[in-house]
């Protein structure tokens, strides 16, 4: 059975872009464009991997992570998020809230899938 | 009237008095206790039982005579405000506590001169005190109906057993603590009680003469005016007259700030300077309603009665005549009033001066440097009982021994030009510097000799003699020196004539030994310190010049002696954190010495204070340069630091505008942070764009569908595109915002402007099936830059184009001159505007900091440069949301 991965980004150049990567990977790739999508396709599939960007309209990833977390149905879903910001305090702020990877825009797509492959 | 009975009534009158001073004793800091009124009212202690008999006496055989004692505080009120304003700042900022201790002050605290005003007051105030006795004996006969003067043993005279009872009084409520500048609040009340009861009673008998035993005042004049000496009792006098009739408004004016009763009321329990705003106008009230009718009673009795030598009790035996004791009684009762105050307050004053100024500093000193506090204590009241006996004692021998002899006005009279012979040193020394101690006391020394031989000396022997030969041929028959016309001159009256030949040369010696003799420092000291008050009253202690060696050890000690050891180390430890000392200092400076001087002063008098801490430090002279130059420094530290004050204020303020600067920049800080994460975050999209494409693009070149390939070449493309939009704004933003750009001003029409940007948007709209309607085709000319217009047009629709309702969506353009302004409208019939972002739309990055509610395609500055090129116009960029929802923004443009 191949793995499931979720790809939140409100940018639709990015997400092309992963969701052709990871497909070649043989993953079953589920597309979100806002946190509220997200967790509704999330809490859906119940994938093995969520790739979280956090700037995005209505719900912002820190807040779907949240959400993730307090749903017990997902606590085997690893969570990634991959933001444009690298502030130090941004980062402690995603990992303390559970986050199990903080990767930083702009990203290599190569590095990007062996971080999650390395999760599962 | 049975002698008894009055007795009783008397003492059940005292009882009443007794409880009213205990009362207010016991409730000290009651507002009945302190009031204006009350203090006002304790002023009124100036009308003895000589103004309550003696005037009408007075008004009886010598016409308006009596006025001038009433009219002087009157008139001269208003300097009075003055002179007593500067009296009660230094009496308060030195702790004074009788007039001898004033005057003793202002010539440095010179213990002879203390002595000698001492002495002078004694002199004045003890044949008034027995005047007072004199009058309670005598209406005391009257009312129990018994001949005057009837020389009874003393033990079976009722006065006697009254002075006693005074002098109780005095003592138990005159001495409660050891500091004489502690208020009696016990006995100015019952003094204010006094002066209302006796003021009424007085007003009673008043009307009841002129309007219950003649008809009205018209009636009373009317019968007079008849009687044969009409003539001398009612004439004003020609120009001899004036001269006594100013002289005695002089008298009188000095009286009441010299009169150590009028002292002791006045300034030594002064609670408040502000009271004397209502002792101003109540006070002269006060005086002009008790004269009022004292002419009236005076002609209803030389009418009715018609016996000179009664007419000083005229208001009692008119009464009596007509049979009404009780209206008799009451008017008995007010002069008793008038009496008691008189006496316990004038007793008071002197046992404080005779205590500090003449027993305290010329014997018991030695003694109280070696006692123990509580002893001293004990002793400084003891003292002070001892003097209230005494001079009630030695009133009461002079009026058996003389006043029956002597008339109520002569001894008042002569109380009151004795005691203004301490005028010359009390008023010139408050406002000229250069007046000495030895002047002074030669000044009061002569002018007392010349009162005592002019005025003193010819009644006395003339009550003794029973002939007035003294008098009328001089001493020896050398009419030159005749006492009552003194070097030939005779057509003054007895008191204004000893009151002038006395202060002439009292001033004249005064002013003589003066200018001849150069005081010490502690002279020149203090005179500044009285002189220039204003000055030097916020220099408090540190405005004596004082030279020398002292240690705070042994000035403890003798402060230990007199106010016990606790009240010391709280003295002491206030005082070393007033002036920032540690409070192990050693060694004591001139402010110490001044503090510690003003701490014993209340106790024992500034001549007392002065020698008992002069006796543990080593004092060396300072020159009379030096206090002048150490005072002309302190002056300077007070400018200065008033200076300073005003400069640490504005200071402050300073420091608060740069505080609230400071905080602006905080946060103008904190929005270019935002600005630059945001520019960074919004230039980095693109880029990863690209780079995850580009990354893809090489690793897959082979395998990767060529439609696909396309789609990345072109997300690539799209992104370069976006990223130097995005570089564009920026910098477009930046070049607006600091004012680097200029505009292409050309006067156009808007309608083409206008329509050429809808025409461009017509296709794109069509294909998000949005209606773009242009609603008017006006030809405006106005001057604006074509581009930047047609910029912010663009902005505005693309955001009208995203928000407009997806279903059908309709966007309207349209412009109207407005008030010298165009205005051109773009509405939408989208959601609108959220309420809350409403004013952060304009601004840059909005979509950024709010983007979980809009995310726009845009670069974020859409809004934010089109509010900058309206700005830089002239003109204001708006939202409003329309009444059926949607937005409409508006931008205006000046015409």
């Amino acid at each position: 059975m191949s793995r499931k991965i979720v790809i939140v980004d409100d940018e639709p150049n990015i997400v092309m872009s992963l969701e052709y990567a990871f497909k070649k990977k043989g993953f079953q790739v589920f597309i979100a464009r806002d946190g509220e999508e997200a967790y509704e396709t999330i809490s859906r599939e119940v994938p093995d991997a969520v790739i979280l960007d956090i700037m995005m309209p209505k719900v912002d990833g820190f807040q779907t992570l949240e959400r993730i977390k307090a749903n017990p149905d997902l606590k085997n879903c690893s969570v990634v998020f991959l933001s444009a910001k690298n502030k130090e305090s941004d980062i402690a702020k995603g990992l303390e809230l559970g986050a199990d990877k903080y990767l930083v825009k702009p990203f290599s797509v190569k590095k990007v899938i062996s971080e999650v492959q390395e999760l599962l | 009237m049975n002698s008894a009975v009055l007795f009783m009534i008397i003492l059940a009158y005292l009882g009443l008095i007794f409880y009213i001073a205990f009362l207010a004793e016991k409730q000290r800091t009651r507002k009945w206790v302190n009031n204006p009124y009350i203090y006002s009212l304790s002023l009124a202690v100036y009308c003895s039982a000589w103004t309550y008999y003696g005037s009408v006496g007075k008004a009886a055989n010598s016409g308006y005579d009596f006025l001038t004692i009433y009219l002087g505080p009157v008139i001269a009120l208003p300097l009075w405000i003055v002179v007593i304003r500067k009296v009660l700042r230094i009496s308060k900022n030195h702790n004074v506590s009788s007039i001898a201790d004033f005057i003793s002050l202002r010539y440095g605290k010179n213990r002879a001169l203390g002595a000698v005003v001492t002495l002078v007051c004694l002199l004045a105030t003890i044949p008034y005190i027995s005047l007072q006795l004199k009058a309670i004996s005598d209406t005391f006969h009257i009312m129990i109906g018994d001949a005057l003067n009837t020389g009874k043993a003393v033990l079976q005279d009722s006065t006697f057993y009254i002075a006693l009872l005074l002098a109780i009084f005095a003592t138990f409520f005159g001495t409660q603590t050891s500091d004489a500048t502690e208020k009696h609040k016990g006995i100015i009340a019952s003094i204010a009680f006094e002066s209302i009861l006796k003021l009424v009673f007085f007003l009673i008998i008043g009307v009841y003469v002129t309007f219950g035993m003649f008809n009205g005042p018209d009636d009373v004049y009317q019968q007079i005016s008849k009687t044969e000496n009409f003539e001398s009792i009612s004439r004003l006098g020609g120009l001899e007259n004036a001269f006594n009739w100013s002289f005695m408004i002089a008298l009188s004016f000095m009286a009441i700030f010299l009169l150590p009763r009028q002292f002791q009321v006045t300034v030594v329990e002064n609670t408040r300077v502000k009271h004397l705003k209502k002792a101003i106008w109540l006070f002269p009230l006060y005086l002009l309603l008790f004269n009022f009718f004292v002419i009236y009673i005076a002609w209803g009795g030389n009418i009715l009665i018609g016996d000179a030598s009664k007419a000083e009790y005229y208001s009692i035996l008119l009464p009596l005549q007509n049979g009404n004791v009780w209206l008799a009684l009451l008017v008995f009762l007010g002069g008793f009033s008038a009496v008691i105050s008189m006496v316990v307050v004038s007793t008071l004053a002197l046992s404080t001066m005779v205590s500090n100024n003449l027993i305290i500093p010329y014997g018991f000193l030695g003694r109280f440097i070696q006692g123990q506090t509580q002893r001293n204590t004990e002793s400084i009241k003891n003292i002070r009982r001892v003097s209230i006996f005494l001079i009630i004692a030695l009133a009461y021998l002079f009026y058996i021994s003389f006043t029956t002899q002597i008339p109520l006005i002569s001894i008042g009279l002569m109380a009151f030009v004795i005691v203004a012979q301490l005028g010359p040193s009390f008023f010139i020394g408050l406002y000229w510097n250069r007046g000495a101690a030895k002047a002074s006391i030669i000044g009061i020394v002569i002018g007392v000799l010349i009162t005592i031989y002019t005025f003193v000396l010819p009644h006395t022997l003339e009550a003794i003699t029973g002939n007035n030969d003294f008098s009328v041929y001089g001493p020896w028959g050398i009419s030159f020196l005749r006492p009552q016309a003194l070097f030939g001159l005779s057509f003054l009256s007895p008191t204004a004539h000893a009151f002038l030949w006395s202060m002439t040369f009292n001033i004249l010696a005064y002013l003589t030994f003066s200018l001849t003799t150069k005081g010490n420092y502690r002279e020149r000291n203090f005179a500044e310190l009285f002189v220039d008050d204003k000055n030097f009253s916020n220099l408090q202690d540190n405005a004596l010049v004082w030279k020398g060696e002292a240690y705070v050890a042994d000035i403890k000690n003798v402060l230990n002696r007199f106010l016990g050891e606790e009240r010391t180390n709280r003295a002491l430890s206030l005082f070393f954190r007033k002036y920032e000392l540690p409070p192990d200092t050693q060694t004591a400076d001139a402010r110490l010495i001044n503090f510690s001087e003003k701490l014993l002063a209340s106790r024992l008098g500034g001549a007392s204070a002065q020698i008992l801490i002069a006796n543990v430090v080593k004092e060396e002279e300072v020159s009379l340069v030096e206090v002048l130059k150490v005072l002309e420094e302190s002056k300077k530290t007070i400018d200065n630091n008033k200076l300073l004050q005003e400069k640490s204020e504005e200071l402050a303020t300073l420091a608060y505008q740069l505080q609230y600067a400071n905080e602006e920049l905080l946060i103008k800080d904190k929005q270019k942070d935002e600005f630059l994460d945001t520019v960074a975050h919004e230039l980095k999209t693109p880029l990863t764009g690209i780079r995850a494409s580009t990354e893809l693009l090489i690793d897959d070149l082979e395998e990767m569908p060529p439609e696909l390939k396309t789609q990345f070449l072109s997300n690539i493309l799209q992104d370069a595109d976006r990223l130097s939009r995005l570089i564009n704004n920026i910098l477009d933003f930046e070049k607006l915002s600091t004012g680097r750009t200029d505009l292409d001003l050309q006067i156009r029409d808007i309608y083409t402007t206008v329509k050429a940007t809808c025409s461009s948007f017509q296709t794109l709209a069509a294909s998000k099936n949005c209606k773009l309607v242009l609603k008017t085709e006006e030809s405006v000319y106005l001057r604006f830059d074509h581009d930047r217009i047609t910029q912010v047009l663009t902005n505005l629709l693309s955001n009208a184009l995203k928000f407009a309702d997806p279903e059908i969506g309709c966007i309207e353009v349209d412009y109207k001159r407005k008030s010298g302004e165009l205005v051109v409208y773009v509405i939408d019939n989208g959601t609108g505007v959220p309420e809350e972002d409403e004013k952060y739309i304009f601004e840059k990055f909005f979509q950024s900091n709010h983007q979980n509610r809009i995310k726009p395609s845009g670069s974020g500055f859409g809004l934010a440069i089109s509010k900058q090129i309206v700005e830089v116009h002239k003109g204001t960029i708006k939202y409003k949301k329309n009444e059926k929802g949607g937005a409409t923004f508006s931008f205006s443009l000046p015409l």
